[in-house]
């Protein structure tokens, strides 16, 4: 018979990675950071720029302009953050020599995109009912929900930055006027917070 | 002692396939091949073995118009399992 340790260490293995998407990147987390912070500061400018970030929220002088803009930014931002994450954690799984596409690769993306999805919609919806003010608070929300519901699938620590969005949103539902500094707070500084610790536990 | 060493699990493709059912409610054939790097024959070969004991069972299906094969542990299979990993833990404390 075999050593009993290597067929225990065999089997933990196989569980992980079988159940898990152990290929996420964190350097991407940091980038997508960034991504948001350079977004949200253009968002400043066409909102608030010469007064502080942060105002009634009915942003009166919104015109069709500014909105087309944001909306393109967000997209943007998104657009980049998903690139980006893809591209380095496709690295990260040659390097591992893991599968980027495994079962459970597929079941992570499915359970953070379906709320996602949802918000993003939902955010449509206030937009379109005037109701722009609770914008940022749904999209950190929906989106801490999101990974929160994803951790199950991937390393267990990005279930923290799903709290962090999460309770950031439910602040910025209360206090809407701050809308556009606590959503910077959660996807640019949190994500960066989170993306170096991970790139310091994981990647290095 | 406690726990059975089952020899079903004595070959390492074995265990691993059932490591990964104890896990995932299924698991396809073409996954299994990826992740265990091994051949088609050679894992076919071990999926039958442990389908003929019972412990695993197979649900073929279409995904479009792409045949799959999906496996999953039985309730056999899972205290096969449990008692061999049993024995395994029990093996190790008694040499600590």
């Amino acid at each position: 018979m075999k050593d009993p340790k290597q067929d225990l260490a065999e089997i933990k293995s196989m569980m992980e990675r079988s159940s898990r998407f152990l290929s996420l990147s964190g350097m991407s987390g940091v980038l997508a950071g960034f991504y948001a912070l350079i977004g949200a500061t253009m968002a400043y400018y066409w909102l608030y720029f010469p007064n502080p970030p942060f105002g009634d929220g009915q942003f009166s002088h919104l015109g069709g302009g500014i909105l087309t803009n944001l909306i393109l930014t967000g997209l943007v931002v998104l657009s980049l953050s998903i690139v980006t994450a893809w591209i380095l954690s496709e690295k990260k799984s040659k390097r591992t020599s893991n599968q980027l596409w495994t079962p459970a690769g597929k079941r992570f993306i499915q359970s953070l995109f379906f709320p996602v999805t949802i918000g993003g919609l939902f955010c449509f919806a206030l937009l379109h009912q005037g109701f722009s003010i609770f914008i940022p608070s749904t999209m950190l929300i929906f989106y801490g929900l999101g990974l929160l519901n994803a951790s199950h699938f991937t390393l267990n620590d990005i279930k923290y930055l799903g709290y962090g969005q999460a309770i950031l949103g439910i602040i910025a539902s209360f206090f809407p006027a701050y809308g556009l500094v606590i959503w910077a707070l959660g996807f640019g500084v949190l994500h960066i917070i989170y993306g170096s610790m991970m790139y310091l536990k994981y990647d290095k | 002692m406690k726990g059975t060493y089952d020899k079903a699990f004595e070959n390492v493709i074995r265990l691993k396939v059932m490591s990964i059912l104890m896990v995932n409610e299924q698991y396809d054939f073409n996954s299994f091949k990826e992740l265990l790097e091994v051949t088609d024959g050679n894992l076919a070969s071990h999926l039958r073995n442990l389908e003929n004991q019972a412990y695993i069972r197979v649900e073929k299906s279409f995904v479009g118009r792409k045949p799959m094969t999906s496996y999953m542990a039985t309730h056999e299979g899972k205290k096969a399992f449990q008692a061999h990993l049993a024995f395994l833990e029990n093996l190790i404390n008694e040499n600590k």
